[in-house]
């Protein structure tokens, strides 16, 4: 396929309008197989402005006498308008970036086509998590292993190559477990606490079905799980559905564990919202957050009608209860939900956060995007397709990466000096998984990752951000390594909504950004300071 | 001490106030004369003072005890289970006594003490001087002159003794208007705006009823707008609803007919009274203190408080006030009905928008001395001093405050001090430790001798500056010299460091002020002790004597953290602590938080799905 078919209009004169604070931008828009460009000529600055047509969530357009207008609402919560001349030329151009930024194939998609100056193909894709994870864990206890059972992604296509399982258990097992496990997503490990010796496992729930099924293997590998923790270990199964609608998944074949049959392990529920009800409560914030005239009991009231900041609540909270079981009870514990790639992964990567200091630092929190949400499974390309301006009936959207980037930045606000990375880190985190130049949010799993060849084709988005130059806009000036858990506080009054994010566009925060720059003055003035000292007394 | 019958009851309990299972510390609890001090097992000292204290309840008796239940003015509220109904019985009556005084003479501040001499004490009251403030503002010139009208409050009585007034205004039209007026508040200036030459200018209601008009009023506008070369029509404006000030008019009195005064343009601003306001604290504190709170009851209980609407009308009408010197060059006369709250709101707020000055530690002293103590903001019957009237309690000042704190957050630059300092005049202004904030005018506080018989708090406060510094300020920047707030609705949000500054487990566990304060104060340190190195370097050098050189560097190289002093009279650091304390803060366990609750169920032997059903069911419903 060629881009040129679905290009009607090479070019047009247009007037580019940015929000209340940018001045507009005249010059000449040009459609490209990838990108919205605009040229105001050479000797103005920018002498050229770039849109990546993928970013572009829906498009409307208007015409009147010999112009028209084109408003793009971008997946990166931005809206931008565009006046256009020429009637044809507006909706040949409107038409165009429709056809374009809905394009579904992947191999044609931009990243495939990105050579930025200064990275080369290959580089930070040596980042193996389950790998390289597992040499630390198998440095604090022997009682795990790495298996390559799902080596040609025939088990589990939604899990990577290998996997973390209890050293006890043999690859036969597994495949029999992968059997009683919806999509084959048997229980591996997620995260093991040194400190307390106690592991956080994640899977998808069993299809023990109306006659409630049962399988061996599965149950032996839970059992070796709290065999190779502690004697006298004790372990929890925290379904993230209600008691009702893990009852209710039986009837499709799912289910829950029985009790009879997981000896030594409770199944706790708390239910998160997934789906469809989380992508219309993100709609509607971004809705509530698009309209600055109205007045503050609206805005109350559709703050607490879009449910939003009860989702971080309830997402938090679950996180926290899973990190203490682990480190004040001593308990083992094993989250899924239906599928076991959305809240289950939410559920797990948050209770790392909160346990574990090496999660917190810019390297590490990259590493368990990567192992906990990219490698595990977390279909981001089906859940990230549109963002909250789509028109279109959602399938399979939700934004679950969101909702754990929001509940990050909670952390953040309670702990500024604990995370090595600031919000610009989340901010690029929430854009580039909805629309990227960069390869590393692209496909479903591994196995279609592989299929496309992503990882030999495109640049990996951590070998873009961790250039020098970016580090200012991602890193905490604030930072100093805490070895403790971090336990926020999940009470309403300690929750904010996340301006930086859903504002972010419709209400530039400035005064606040200056003053972030004078935090960094501070603190560089301060190390400064501190290495002249050693000269001013040698 | 009459009153107190009880002074010591050992295995009282302290609860949790947001645990849902019965969470407490067990300690002591003491009663002095001026405070209730409860010491928990781990020497940890709570204190209140017994001014602070808006309501004593004895709740019904249960098997550990007999409950009870203090509310402080200070938002602090604290749940006693005293084992001994009798004891209970005992402190509950002393403090009914103690946090209700009928005298001012019994308040704290005539007996508090902090060892300073009568010169000491004067200075103090001299440190704030309103003349000098005037003369700041380039009072008296050609446009404004001091009236001694009222030099022996033969005026108005609730109006301070030096008045500033237009110059063409003559005594007779001043003691005409004061007639006209509500409680003869007549129009005076509260700013003066140099580089416009334009008034904030402030009075009560006029007396007009439905059709009744007095010249000497409308002349003494006229002045007012006379006054200012530039822009002959000047704003009037009622930060009343129109309806109050309508139904206003059937008691005889109202608002400025337009047609009576030449060059006014009268406007409403719409702030609710201090009856509505006082309900919808009430309202806010009633949703913020429920236990178990989830996120949607929360925000529909701040929708329905009503409080955030009443902070944004605020902002609005300062900005709109602002507005009208800025863009048109023109006076604002502002009023609302005695002119003591609203108004007080509105021109202070206004002033500080405006003047840069105002944002500095000392401005800001400056503008509660001039605006609301000055001009007689009754703060005495505001804050319930004295046992008095209910309804005349209302959290004025709190919403002048929180609206700065609103200010704060979107220009984080613009402020000389920090958010503590808020935090500690808002206790302050029921502590009655200090003579500032007792009585209602200016005359009252003459007769109660103030000035000899307690002390300033601003010395105090000053004393503590590095306390109160935002370590963000910055003073050169001109593009702060005038505020520009934006009020749409997503800027304002719930003030959690002063409506929970007591529940500590609500607050970000690490404070970036703390550390960029102490950051600020290490490079200041450092960059002395380069100096100090340098010169030292420089004298050596002569001398040749290097043994003594490295043990001189070595003993200056690390010098003593700065340490904040902190005086038992004031309230205890409730903010984050410094450094080190951080350190056990953070990793504080999880049993600060609710969620553990529903984790205290794992340590039962019954299956856990029973057991949770509480949790579960009340976030499915």
């Amino acid at each position: 396929m060629e881009f040129s078919e679905l290009i009607r209009t090479g070019r047009a004169q247009a007037q580019l309008l940015r929000g209340p604070e940018a001045p507009p931008l005249r010059g000449t828009l040009c459609v490209t197989g990838h990108h919205l460009l605009l040229s105001p000529g050479p000797q103005s600055t920018p002498d050229l402005w770039l849109l990546l047509l993928r970013s572009v969530d829906s498009i409307e357009k208007r015409v009147a006498g010999d112009s028209g207008t084109i408003i793009l609402r971008c997946k990166d919560l931005r809206v931008l308008q565009l006046e256009i001349e020429g009637v044809e030329a507006t909706l040949d151009i409107a038409r165009s970036i429709e056809a374009l930024s809905s394009l579904e194939s992947v191999i044609t998609s931009f990243p495939f086509f990105y050579r930025p100056k200064g990275l080369r193909l290959g580089d930070a894709w040596h980042f193996l998590p389950p790998e390289r994870y597992y040499k630390r864990v198998a440095r604090e206890t022997d009682a795990w292993r790495l298996s390559e059972v799902n080596e040609d992604f025939s088990l589990c296509p939604s899990y990577p190559r290998a996997v973390i399982v209890p050293r006890a258990v043999d690859d036969d097992a597994l495949a029999r477990s992968a059997r009683f496990r919806q999509g084959g997503r048997f229980p591996v490990l997620s995260y093991h606490h040194a400190p307390s010796g106690t592991v956080l496992l994640r899977s998808s729930q069993p299809l023990t079905g109306p006659q409630k099924r049962r399988c061996a293997e599965d149950e032996e590998l839970l059992r070796a799980v709290l065999a190779g923790a502690r004697p006298g270990a004790r372990g929890f199964i925290l379904d993230t559905r209600s008691a009702q609608a893990a009852k209710q998944a039986r009837m499709t074949g799912g289910g829950t564990e029985a009790k009879a049959a997981y000896p030594h392990w409770k199944r706790l529920h708390r239910p998160l919202e997934r789906g469809r009800p989380l992508q219309e409560s993100f709609v509607r914030l971004v809705e509530a957050c698009g309209d600055p005239e109205q007045s503050m009991d609206r805005w109350l009231s559709r703050l607490e009608g879009c449910r939003w900041l009860a989702h971080v609540k309830e997402a938090l909270s679950t996180a926290c209860l899973v990190a203490q079981a682990m480190e004040r009870e001593g308990a083992c514990i094993l989250v899924h939900g239906a599928e076991g790639t959305d809240s289950t992964l939410l559920v797990t990567s948050l209770a790392q956060l909160i346990l574990d200091p090496m999660s917190r630092t810019m390297a590490g929190f990259q590493e368990l995007i990567e192992r906990e949400w990219i490698q595990a499974g977390h279909p981001f390309q089906l859940r990230c397709a549109h963002s909250a301006f789509s028109h279109a009936r959602p399938k399979h959207e939700a934004p679950t990466f969101l909702l754990f980037l929001d509940c990050v930045w909670q952390l953040g606000r309670q702990f500024p000096l604990s995370l090595e990375f600031g919000e610009g880190l989340l901010l690029a985190l929430f854009e580039h998984a909805y629309a990227s130049p960069f390869g590393t949010f692209l496909c479903n799993s591994e196995k279609e990752r592989c299929l496309c060849e992503v990882r030999t084709r495109t640049h990996s988005l951590w070998s873009g951000l961790n250039q020098p130059k970016e580090q200012r806009k991602l890193r905490n000036p604030l930072y100093v390594l805490n070895p403790l858990a971090i336990w926020p506080s999940v009470e309403p009054q300690s929750l904010r909504l996340w301006q930086g994010l859903f504002l972010r566009w419709t209400h530039p925060p400035e005064p606040a950004e200056v003053a972030w720059e004078k935090v960094w003055q501070i603190v560089t003035g301060r190390e400064e300071t501190e290495g002249s000292q050693p000269t001013a007394s040698a | 001490m009459e009153h107190i019958r009880t002074t010591k009851v050992e295995q009282v309990k302290l609860l949790d106030r947001f645990s849902t299972s019965n969470k407490s510390l067990t300690g002591t609890l003491y009663l002095t004369a001026t405070h209730l001090l409860f010491i928990d097992s781990h020497q940890k000292e709570t204190w209140i003072l017994h001014h602070h204290i808006a309501s004593v309840e004895k709740l019904a008796l249960t098997t550990s005890g007999c409950p009870l239940v203090i509310q402080c003015k200070n938002f602090r509220i604290v749940h006693f289970i005293v084992p001994r109904e009798r004891d209970c019985h005992d402190i509950y009556n002393s403090l009914l006594q103690l946090s209700k005084q009928a005298k001012y003479e019994d308040l704290y501040a005539f007996s508090y003490n902090p060892k300073q001499n009568d010169s000491e004490r004067l200075q103090g009251w001299q440190l704030i001087d309103l003349a000098e403030e005037y003369k700041r503002m380039g009072v008296p010139n050609s446009h404004w002159q001091l009236s001694d009208a009222n030099r022996e409050y033969k005026i108005c009585e609730t109006y301070p003794r030096e008045l500033y007034v237009p110059q063409i205004a003559s005594k007779p039209i001043i003691v005409g208007s004061s007639k006209f007026r509500s409680k003869g508040r007549f129009p005076v200036l509260s700013y003066y705006h140099q580089d416009k030459e334009a008034a904030i200018c402030r009075c009560s209601q006029p007396l007009s009823g439905f059709s009744a008009r007095c010249l000497e009023d409308e002349h003494l506008l006229q002045a007012i707008s006379k006054a200012n070369p530039v822009n002959r029509y000047m704003y009037v404006m009622d930060t009343r609803p129109k309806l109050n000030a309508m139904a206003n008019r059937a008691a005889g009195k109202g608002y400025e007919n337009e047609d009576n005064y030449s060059n006014i343009r009268f406007q409403f601003v719409g702030i609710e009274n201090i009856h509505v306001m006082r309900s919808s604290l009430q309202k806010l504190l009633e949703v913020s203190g429920t236990k178990g709170l989830a996120v949607n009851d929360f925000y529909s209980g701040l929708e329905s408080s009503g409080w955030l609407r009443h902070i944004k009308a605020v902002m609005d009408a300062a900005i709109f006030l602002a507005k009208a010197i800025m863009v048109e060059n023109a006076s604002v006369l502002v009023h609302c009905s005695d002119g003591w709250d609203r108004t007080s709101q509105v021109c202070s707020l206004g002033s500080l928008l405006l003047d840069s000055y105002y944002r500095t530690i000392k401005g800001f002293m400056v503008l509660i001395e001039k605006d609301w103590i000055s001009f007689g903001h009754k703060f005495s019957e505001r804050c319930g001093h004295l046992d008095g009237d209910p309804k005349e309690v209302s959290p004025v000042f709190t919403q002048f405050l929180e609206c700065v704190w609103h200010l704060m957050e979107q220009f984080p630059q613009a402020f000389e001090f920090n958010e503590e300092f808020l935090l500690q005049i808002h206790e302050h202004i029921h502590s009655c430790q200090f003579g500032n904030f007792l009585g209602n005018c200016q005359r009252e506080r003459e007769e109660l001798k103030l000035k000899e018989k307690t002390y300033s708090l601003w010395p105090f406060l000053l004393e503590d500056r590095k306390k109160y510094l935002n370590p963000l300020y910055s003073f050169k920047s001109q593009r702060f010299t005038v505020l520009e707030p934006n009020t749409v609705s997503f800027n304002f949000k719930f003030w959690r460091n002063m409506y929970h500054q007591f529940d500590r487990t609500l607050h970000p566990r690490q404070s970036v002020f703390n550390i960029i304060m102490n950051m600020n104060e290490q490079n200041k340190q450092l960059q002395k002790d380069i100096q100090d190195l340098e010169s030292k370097i420089k004298q050596r050098k002569n001398k040749q004597t290097d043994g003594v050189l490295t043990k001189e560097l070595l003993h200056s190289v690390c010098p003593e953290s700065p340490t904040l002093k902190t005086s038992l009279c004031f309230k205890e650091q409730t903010l984050l602590p410094v450094n080190d304390a951080l350190r056990t803060i953070e990793g504080s366990s999880p049993a600060d938080n609710r969620y553990s609750e529903y984790a205290e169920e794992f340590s039962k032997p019954e299956p856990a799905v029973v057991s949770l059903e509480y949790g579960v069911a009340r976030m499915t419903c």
